[in-house]
């Protein structure tokens, strides 16, 4: 188990690392979820950092968390607000498709989708 | 040669409004400031020379009237994070090298409805992820105290150019320490306020339950009067809080005997560099000396802050970057084969090493599976760092500990292990797990480099956070300390 008390004061390379490194499998999966086009080199050095990463957090494993609840948002005591279902936004989609890489008749183009 | 850059903000804004100088006059020295230095310093992506004479020329006629809003004038910078209507906002990524934004971020426009000047906008890390200011697209910042050693970040355009006197104050956001960290390594102040308290409308999203939007400027009035402008509800924002913005300038003066101030037991560890504590100590006993009495605190879970922040960041960010696919807005591959490819080789070619590895770190603690075993586990950890933080503020008013573990490090040094990079912000994440607002102030200089004081308060205690930190620059001279060659 990491001992997260040491995480204040031991550099990085002096601590054994317990997580089960990950695989380029494991790496190009994670990719693929993403959609995120990696080269072999970069697969390699997600391999490493990952794992080292994934150790890292590991600290948490130690810390009892029974009956604590989920912390999701930083203000507690205040929920999401919600606004009144009014529009409230005018047509602009000539300025926002200025950005855009390729339209044509106000629509988006993409490659084809459908055969 | 003009001098005006040697004067702080508030000076700035008495002397304009006293038609001592003309906003132009003060426009056209810091824009010629900016040019000069951009070679050494990189500091902006973008400079806007004409909008910005332009603006200063509107800004001079109100003047001249007697009008004017309370920053008519006052040149500025925003973080390229900023939405700017009509001015590219890439957020240091080749992904929105070309991204022209169709309206303002709400910062940007209760800042421009306050008279203020954009002289452009800042370098920073990609997407706001970093501690050093070394992945942005455009190029590593360099710190004006020592150009070898990075300025920190992820804001660290905006504060270079805050320490090497290029504008007065200057936009930052802080998700982990982007405000205070920067502010601590460039010598100047910075102010993360509580989260809620200024608009993330039009602040381009990394981490949406930690992002807050602040100030950088040489002294906590400064930041005051800035703060002052920014803060406050908007509707645009589904996560502003509806409640009134004190008067933070008014609040300055107010007396500070009898505050009582916790130091923070977990920060003055092993891994504090032994002359940065010295100073910090002696920081400390200025505000004895001031009339605040000292105690320590425990916070018990707050070591557990760096890897919670590694794993609910990179979340959010893995949600919040899905929207850069190549279809509306931003890069796009050439010759995609299908959609698939499109994505892939868009956001392949369109992200940086650091903002790639996010992802990877947010999506796998995502993925089905894992979900339990990262993502809630570190959301049920904050709360436990959360509730040390309400049981502190019931003992203390405010918690005071060191800004950052060390001063300023070299370009490089930390670029080859991700872990060595984030444990830079040790100190500083915890505010914004908990959602609290926290300022650095300059407090002293260690191997000829500064040091910062950070001080944290309970939820919406930005005024007194700014009154304690004034206090502390009225009886130091720190803050005034310009690096060699931009005096």
């Amino acid at each position: 188990m990491y001992d997260f008390a040491l995480v204040f004061s031991l550099p990085q390379h002096a601590r054994r690392l317990t997580f089960m490194a990950l695989t380029r499998e494991q790496v190009a999966s994670i990719a693929d979820l993403a959609r995120l086009e990696l080269a072999p080199a970069e697969v390699v050095a997600l391999q490493e950092s990952l794992s080292k990463i994934l150790d890292f957090v590991g600290a948490l494993d130690a810390c009892d968390t029974a009956n604590v609840a989920p912390m999701a948002h930083p203000l507690v005591a205040l929920s999401q607000r919600l606004r009144p279902d009014v529009v409230t936004e005018e047509d602009r989609h000539e300025q926002y498709q200025v950005n855009a890489p390729l339209t044509t008749a106000a629509l988006y183009l993409v490659p084809k989708v459908i055969e | 040669m003009s001098d005006l850059h040697r004067r702080t903000l508030t000076e700035l804004a008495a002397g304009l409004r006293q038609r001592a100088f003309s906003s132009v006059e003060l426009t056209d020295e810091l824009l010629g400031r900016i040019e000069a230095s951009q070679g050494a310093l990189n500091a902006f992506i973008t400079v806007t020379r004409d909008t910005a004479l332009e603006a200063a020329r509107t800004a001079d006629r109100a003047l001249e009237g007697g009008g004017g809003g309370p920053l008519a004038g006052i040149p500025i910078a925003h973080k390229d994070i900023f939405c700017t209507a009509g001015v590219r906002t890439t957020c240091g990524s080749r992904m929105l090298d070309n991204f022209v934004s169709p309206y303002d971020a709400t910062v940007v426009r209760r800042l421009r409805n306050a008279g203020a000047v954009m002289l452009g906008k800042t370098n920073m890390d990609e997407f706001a992820m970093g501690s050093s200011s070394e992945t942005s697209h455009y190029g590593a910042v360099r710190n004006p105290w020592n150009r070898q050693l990075v300025p920190g970040g992820s804001s660290g355009g905006s504060a270079a150019a805050v320490a090497a006197r290029l504008v007065p104050g200057a936009t930052a956001t802080d998700t982990g320490g982007s405000i205070r960290q920067p502010a601590a390594l460039c010598g100047i102040t910075g102010i993360k306020p509580t989260y809620g308290r200024v608009s993330r409308y039009g602040m381009i999203a990394f981490a949406s339950s930690l992002d807050q939007g602040g100030v950088l400027a040489a002294t906590a009035a400064d930041a005051a009067l800035m703060l002052r402008e920014m803060a406050g509800f908007d509707a645009n924002d589904s996560t502003s809080v509806d409640t009134p913005v004190p008067d933070y300038v008014a609040a300055l003066e107010e007396p500070l005997a009898g505050l009582r101030i916790g130091l923070l037991k977990e920060f003055f560890d092993k891994g504090l560099d032994a002359g940065y504590e010295r100073c910090v100590r002696e920081a400390l006993k200025v505000y004895e000396s001031l009339g605040a009495r000292l105690s320590e605190v425990s916070l018990p879970h707050l070591p557990l802050s760096v890897p919670v922040y590694y794993v609910v960041a990179p979340a959010e960010a893995s949600s919040n970057l899905a929207r850069y696919d190549g279809v509306r807005f931003g890069h796009r591959c050439e010759n995609p084969r299908d959609l698939s490819d499109m994505y892939r080789r868009t956001r392949g070619e369109g992200f940086g090493a650091e903002v790639k590895r996010r992802i990877m770190t947010g999506t796998y603690v995502l993925s089905a599976g894992y979900y339990d075993a990262y993502y809630l586990k570190a959301q049920r950890v904050r709360a436990l760092i959360n509730e040390d933080f309400i049981r502190a503020f019931r003992e203390v008013d405010v918690l005071m500990g060191p800004t950052t573990p060390t001063p300023a490090f070299a370009i490089g040094a930390k670029t080859a292990d991700p872990i060595t990079m984030y444990l830079n912000d040790i100190y500083t994440i915890g505010a914004n797990l908990a959602g609290l607002p926290g300022i650095s102030v300059p407090c002293g200089f260690v191997q000829q480099l500064p040091v910062g004081l950070q001080i944290v308060g309970p939820h919406f205690s930005e005024a007194r956070v700014l009154n304690a930190a004034h206090a502390f620059q009225r009886a130091t001279d720190w803050h005034t300390r310009v690096p060699e060659g931009y005096a």
